[in-house]
């Protein structure tokens, strides 16, 4: 635990090493507009990001982020272009909708012990065929209504950033400083011990896993009121990008060792770095080249740490 | 007598204490000599040095005269010399020709990962199979669809295939019936009369006594004796294999009270059968017995861990069963768990050792969910202190100490869980003779503090030092319970390997 401060740190200077370089190397790189541009696309990686690290600490995963994102929305969406609901009744269903798709997952996972990959792998394809369901595949234009969540701001910040950023704080917190948390990551390093101990760890992976669908729900909700729509196509490979980002900021896919600050700093750095790239002027071929090679880098450096932690045991 | 087969002296190999100490034997080509000895008496690391697996830090082995040093499994088969192992080392999803052979099929090429030679390879082992009676199997058959005893003989029949002149055999019986037994027993005559050498390894000293030309006795690494099989009686083998120390050694005076710490009556699991268990607060009960008595199974049970399949378990003075379904309920009632293996099931390992004490007991540090790391500290720092563990700082991880500090650690998360009765399985297991020492004093000091404590050891010494009674189970049963009085090391023994003469005389 006390090597997390020196991870948190390391981050950060690859963050910094990343925006100097782009800075340098582009010349138009380091300006208000970029970073307003960053924050304000980032929430909804955000957000399911810190539903992901819980995930990964209890040494599970989470593959159907991105259908549950896409289901929400089309439900936001539906409940409010179709029938005109009010928009808090939308966005309540839509976020149920999350919360159900994980606690289904967690279900799977808990009461008859599928491996979570399987789950929610089966979950990303029925939740992206109950939305082209819903949305009768086509695309629901929302129009104002939802604009207002993304369009308001604090210092040219978008309040779904800033909420981003709370949500941040507060889970970092639950994961360091609460029962809960201490038990996420003995659930993750050593589920049988903690069950000797007499602790039940089933009700609290099926808690993760409906925190993930419901955050994978309010990414959602974000993502609808950013576009002002809900496109049946949202969030494809956004589960991977997720993972990457949570993975790169230091949390174990082998689970019991996470942070969702630095969960944060990986979404920050694998955005930085497209949007850097982008500016450089490469192509998309060339942004995913290189973004795939960072993530490869992460979880090497995640490996050699493993293999340090245990030649020291 | 004419030149040995194979020859080993002064052997010598330790990892945390001495395991084996100038062990010396002789296997002549024609002959059967069993290796008998207590668990930890350092049989199997004697075999895994003749098969290659493991390396001797002192000593010499000869082989038709020749030296021989395997650096490996694979230097030893070469050489002549094969070992079946306890854990069943085929691969179940694999074919039996292809187990037979696995590490030289015949191929129809000479590339390296070329094609296999599919009639060449039936043919060989259809030989290979003969040649331990299975000519009815036929070599398609997957591994995983044949009986525990089959794939034993499989396993001897790959180690024939590849002419081994001298042929290990751990605990080959160990998972077969008395007749599959016999076919297995009439393979080592036949092997024997061939003018093949074996080592034989077993618990079982009714069958060592019908296959065993000679017999070498195993105590605490040593070689205490070899004779001829016929020389030695059954009681003496006993008497050898515990050795006369252990009356010498200084007990525990406990004291138990007259209430009730936890009672079984009728308790049958996974592995065992009709245990009735009376353990009193202040009470240390010792459970003896072999490997796969039914011990941790017992334990388990206890626990909440594998759920009972008939008998009642009462906790504490209560007249009325307790319902123990996890170890949740467990925990709940008082009970504390120490399990056999502490990393695997014990231990946070790359968590601080603060974080492993309190584990069973976050609460006590937390309020309104949130830990409270101060108090979390001055916890842990208190048993710390109390039990004397030996770590840097509380933020140490915890697998970084020692086997015996981390079992302190243990201990201590029950203790600060303020748990009644202990169960405790192999509490010293892999742990240093210093640690060991003080590991008996916390549980001494336990039970006069009035908890009431369940000791499963393979380790008669320590159980005779520390209990106030003990059960001795046999496959499964309480095959009898002695207390300071009436205990000795010869007849606890005695009752330990009684179940297993009883399944063999029924053979």
């Amino acid at each position: 635990m006390s090597s997390r401060p020196r991870e948190l740190l390391g981050l950060l200077i690859v963050l910094a090493i990343l925006t100097l370089a782009f800075g340098v190397g582009t010349g138009r790189f380091l300006t208000v507009t970029t970073f307003r541009t960053i924050a304000n696309q980032i929430p909804e990686a955000v957000i399911a990001a810190v539903g992901l690290t819980y995930v990964l600490v209890i040494a599970g995963i989470d593959l159907s982020v991105g259908s549950i994102l896409a289901l929400s929305s089309a439900v936001l969406g539906v409940t409010l272009a179709r029938y005109g609901l009010p928009l808090p009744i939308a966005v309540l269903a839509a976020l149920i909708t999350g919360a159900l798709c994980g606690g289904l997952n967690g279900l799977l996972v808990v009461r008859w012990q599928v491996p979570s990959f399987i789950a929610t792998l089966g979950m990303l394809e029925m939740a992206r065929g109950a939305t082209y369901l819903v949305t009768r595949s086509e695309t629901q234009y929302v129009g104002e209504r939802v604009e207002g969540l993304a369009s308001a701001s604090v210092l040219g910040l978008s309040i779904p950033f800033l909420a981003a950023l709370v949500l941040v704080a507060l889970a970092e917190f639950v994961l360091t400083r609460t029962v809960f948390g201490r038990y996420m990551v003995a659930v993750g390093t050593n589920e049988e011990a903690l069950r000797l101990a007499g602790v039940d760890p089933r009700p609290l992976k099926l808690v993760v896993f409906v925190l993930s669908g419901l955050l994978a729900a309010l990414a959602g909700v974000v993502y609808t009121s950013r576009l002002a729509s809900a496109d049946p196509n949202a969030g494809v490979g956004f589960e991977l990008s997720s993972i990457a980002a949570v993975v790169v900021g230091g949390t174990s896919l082998m689970g019991g060792r996470g942070s969702v600050v630095g969960s944060l700093l990986g979404v920050l750095i694998i955005a930085v770095l497209g949007s850097g790239l982008a500016q450089a002027g490469a192509q998309e071929p060339t942004k995913r080249l290189v973004t795939g090679a960072v993530i490869i880098a992460a979880v090497l450096a995640d490996h050699y740490r493993r293999a340090r932690h245990q030649a020291s045991a | 007598m004419s030149a040995p087969l194979f020859a080993a002296s002064g052997l010598c190999k330790s990892y945390a204490e001495p395991v084996l100490a100038d062990v010396s034997i002789e296997v002549h080509a024609g002959e059967v000599l069993a290796l008998v000895g207590e668990n930890g008496a350092g049989k199997s690391t004697l075999s895994r040095i003749i098969a290659g697996l493991t390396r001797p830090e002192a000593g010499a082995m000869s082989l038709r005269g020749a030296p021989y040093a395997p650096g490996s499994r694979a230097e030893g088969q070469r050489a002549g010399v094969a070992m079946v192992t306890q854990e069943l080392g085929l691969i179940p999803t694999l074919t039996v020709g292809e187990s037979l052979f696995l590490d030289h099929l015949p191929r129809r090429t000479g590339l390296r990962w070329g094609i296999i030679d599919r009639a060449r390879l039936g043919a060989d082992a259809r030989t290979a199979l003969g040649a331990v009676g299975l000519t009815s199997l036929e070599p398609s058959r997957l591994v995983g669809s044949l009986s525990l005893a089959e794939r034993q003989l499989v396993e001897i029949a790959a180690a024939l295939a590849r002419a081994a002149d001298l042929l290990i055999l751990d605990e080959p019986t160990s998972a077969l019936s008395p007749s599959e037994a016999s076919l297995l027993f009439a393979q080592v005559n036949r092997l024997r009369a061939e003018g093949h050498g074996v080592v034989f390894i077993s618990h079982r000293l009714a069958e060592v006594e019908g296959i065993a030309d000679r017999i070498a006795v195993l105590r605490d690494g040593r070689v205490v004796t070899t004779r001829e099989a016929r020389l030695l009686r059954r009681d003496e083998v006993v008497r050898l294999m515990v050795g006369r120390a252990i009356a010498d050694r200084l007990r525990r005076q406990g004291s138990p009270s007259p209430d009730r710490a936890l009672r079984t009556v009728g308790l049958a699991g996974r592995g065992f059968q009709d245990v009735t268990l009376d353990v009193r607060c202040g009470e240390i009960v010792g459970l003896a017995g072999l490997m796969g008595a039914g011990r941790t199974e017992l334990l388990r049970t206890l626990f909440g861990a594998s759920p009972p399949t008939a008998g009642t378990i009462y906790v504490g003075g209560s007249g009325v069963p307790s319902l123990i379904r996890s170890p949740r309920d467990a925990v709940r009632l008082g009970i504390g768990l120490l399990t056999e293996d502490r990393k695997a099931d014990g231990l946070l390992l790359p968590l601080s050792v603060a974080a492993n004490i309190t584990l069973a007991h976050l609460d006590g540090v937390a309020s309104s969910g949130i830990v409270d790391r101060e108090g979390e500290e001055a916890v842990a720092a208190r048993f710390v202190n109390a039990l004397s563990i030996r770590s840097h700082s509380l933020d140490q991880p915890v697998c970084e100490l020692s086997g015996g500090n981390q079992q302190k650690a243990l201990l201590a998360r029950w203790l600060y869980r303020d748990s009644n009765v202990l169960l405790v399985d192999e509490p010293t297991r892999g742990i240093d003779v210093g640690s060991r020492a003080e590991v008996h004093r916390l549980l001494g000091d336990l039970a006069d503090h009035g908890k009431g404590i369940v000791m499963a050891s393979s380790d008669l010494e320590e159980l005779m030092a520390l209990c106030d009674r003990i059960l001795v189970m046999s496959v499964g049963h309480v095959a009898g319970e002695f207390n300071r009085e009436t205990w000795t090391a010869d007849r606890i023994m005695a009752a330990a390997l009684s179940g297993h003469s009883a399944a063999a005389a029924t053979a």
